[in-house]
């Protein structure tokens, strides 16, 4: 059994399997299937200041290796959240991370701060890469300056681990991490999903309801890995790889590019266990690699 | 709620009981697990490059005494068609049981349910009105197609209750719509469940409605998940709020979906 144990930030991990925000609910959805506890942490889905209903059905497309989805950030409010579903998620004994989204830096701000006060929620993954919301969501997160604004004022409402979820919809990835880096982000998470589109050809009419959608699965995979991998050579602070990820290899890929810990997101989709076969696949390679550290892999790809 | 399971099942028999249509009867070394009427598998397709994501399928009977499911699917596309070439000893990976089920219903007294049905629509409501039958009420059902042909599994629906049917161009039963039936002109029933195309249910729940019946549609938005985490089969309710047709759902009271005005 090789070490498995990683540190994001002051975080740390049994192992470096997280999974992604919106592919997993708040966990409880998959308790009946796997221990919940055997992860690394889980990252619950997009939560705002205010309720939001989400965009309209259809909201979801298959596509070759991967699918759409324009959800759109549906979520009952940060207030829920903490009276109806932290009391059932507090006594895990795993980290469960929240993912907070908003519409401008202070609704960002004041999201993250009332999760702040949640004691067993030892850090956030803020969205400012949602390709699905017109208002905010990506428009933060596709310039240096717009990220920097959302991280400055989160920075200063939030004082656990402060993770940053990276769009991939941008000219130069690694140019928003030092951005975000520069304002105190002790971690960056990537890639969001990429903004894409599918055609009814009978109906001659997009299948999603808002006309795109952000592209996730193994279809996304080798565009993560190289955005981990120019990122994680231009920033200090620990990088979280995600997009894609279907088995252990896939896994180790994202952390030989430089991936700290990484997030499994539509594969729960196909596989509501696929997390625990991943955690088992990775021990088995490092096994029989004779890598007694997953450390030993980390960034290993020049 | 009911335990979820990720099973192997071992395809023990393969029909096709129409053009397009295969009827998967599947089965274990194991008891399966409690399902209920109404509820859905999600299953990993096979062989089938271009399918991604799992397949949900209504439960169509489970036949206790056998340790069978039996699932009725309607091959439209690429994944359906890898499921309608199944053989008997394949193993297919199924997450069930999933969604709500049909209401059952409480009490000693004996029910009158009408179970209304077209297309494949029909393949939930033939485990419901065996277990309702098995309850000891009486369910009656009202089957609807284009022509005679497309009327499945008629001699397990009159094994189990009335079977009352309509078809568009008159080649069985009544000629029209399953709301034009003239049952509906005589009969009152205690409660509706209603499956298939979405016009159908609308109109099905709007005659429970001028009755004064409670009336129950089983939904099939697009999903992915099947587990009310990736929040893509939402269906909208009458007070405006999304909800997951895979958890909340799929068999939702008419009552409080947008289709009466």
């Amino acid at each position: 059994m090789a070490k498995l144990d990683v540190n994001i930030a002051g975080l740390s991990l049994k192992n470096p399997v997280l999974t992604a925000s919106g592919t997993f609910g708040y966990g409880l959805e998959f308790a009946d299937l796997i221990d919940l506890n055997r992860l690394g942490g889980f990252i619950v889905k997009g939560t705002t200041l205010l309720p939001r209903e989400g965009n309209d059905y259809p909201r979801m497309a298959e596509t070759p290796q991967g699918m759409l989805n324009c959800v759109g950030l549906q979520n009952k409010g940060v207030e829920h959240f903490a009276t109806e579903i932290y009391p059932q998620l507090k006594d895990l004994r795993t980290n469960v991370i929240v993912n907070v989204s908003g519409s401008d830096p202070e609704s960002y701000a004041a999201c993250a701060a009332r999760v702040d006060e949640l004691e067993n929620i030892p850090a956030i993954e803020l969205n400012i890469s949602c390709p699905n919301v017109k208002a905010g969501g990506m428009a933060f997160g596709v310039t240096p300056e717009g990220a920097a604004s959302v991280v400055k004022a989160v920075r200063q409402a939030y004082h656990k681990t402060l993770i940053v979820k990276l769009s991939p919809n941008v000219t130069n990835i690694a140019d928003i991490a030092r951005a975000v880096e520069a304002e105190g982000a002790d971690s960056v998470s990537l890639i969001n999903t990429l903004m894409g589109m599918s055609i009814d050809i009978e109906r001659r009419r997009s299948r999603l309801s808002i006309g795109t959608g952000g592209l996730s699965g193994p279809a996304v995979k080798p565009v993560a890995v190289r955005m981990v991998w120019q990122v994680a050579k231009a920033v200090k602070i620990p990088v979280i790889g995600l997009g894609g990820i279907m088995n252990a290899a896939d896994a180790i890929e994202f952390m030989m590019a430089g991936a700290t810990a990484i997030e499994i997101g539509t594969a729960n989709f196909i596989d509501p266990t696929v997390t625990m076969q991943v955690i088992d696949g990775m021990n088995e390679w490092l096994d029989a690699h004779g890598v007694k550290d997953i450390h030993e892999i980390i960034g290993v790809v020049d | 709620m009911l335990k979820k399971h990720l099973i192997d099942l071992r395809v023990k028999a393969v029909e096709h009981p129409r053009e397009g249509y295969v009827l998967l009867q599947l089965t274990d070394e194991r008891p399966l697990p409690e399902m209920r009427a109404g509820q859905f598998v999600e299953i990993k397709v096979e062989g089938s490059p271009n399918t991604f994501l799992r397949r949900p399928i209504s439960i169509n009977r489970i036949v206790r005494e056998d340790n069978e499911l039996w699932l009725l699917v309607h091959a439209i596309g690429d994944g359906t068609r890898a499921m309608a070439a199944l053989q008997p000893g394949d193993h297919l990976n199924c997450l069930l049981p999933l969604g709500n089920g049909f209401t059952l219903p409480e009490g000693e007294d004996k029910k009158r349910l009408l179970l209304v049905g077209g297309g494949v629509g029909t393949a939930p409501l033939l485990h419901y009105g065996e277990e309702l039958r098995r309850m000891g009420h009486e369910p009656t059902y009202l089957l609807g197609g284009r022509s005679a042909g497309d009327l499945m599994q008629l001699d397990l629906f009159e094994k189990s209750g009335r079977v009352f049917i309509t078809t568009e161009d008159g080649t069985l039963g009544e000629k029209g719509y399953v709301t034009n039936h003239s049952l509906l002109a005589q009969e009152k029933f205690d409660g509706i469940a209603t499956c298939g195309p979405k016009p159908m249910m609308v109109a099905v729940a709007r005659y429970a409605h001028s009755q004064g019946t409670p009336c129950e549609a089983s939904l099939e938005n697009l999903m992915a998940c099947g587990l009310g985490a990736c929040l893509c089969c939402v269906e909208k309710t009458t007070e405006g709020h999304n909800v997951c047709v895979c958890k909340e759902g799929p068999v939702f009271n008419t009552e409080l979906l947008p289709w009466l005005s």
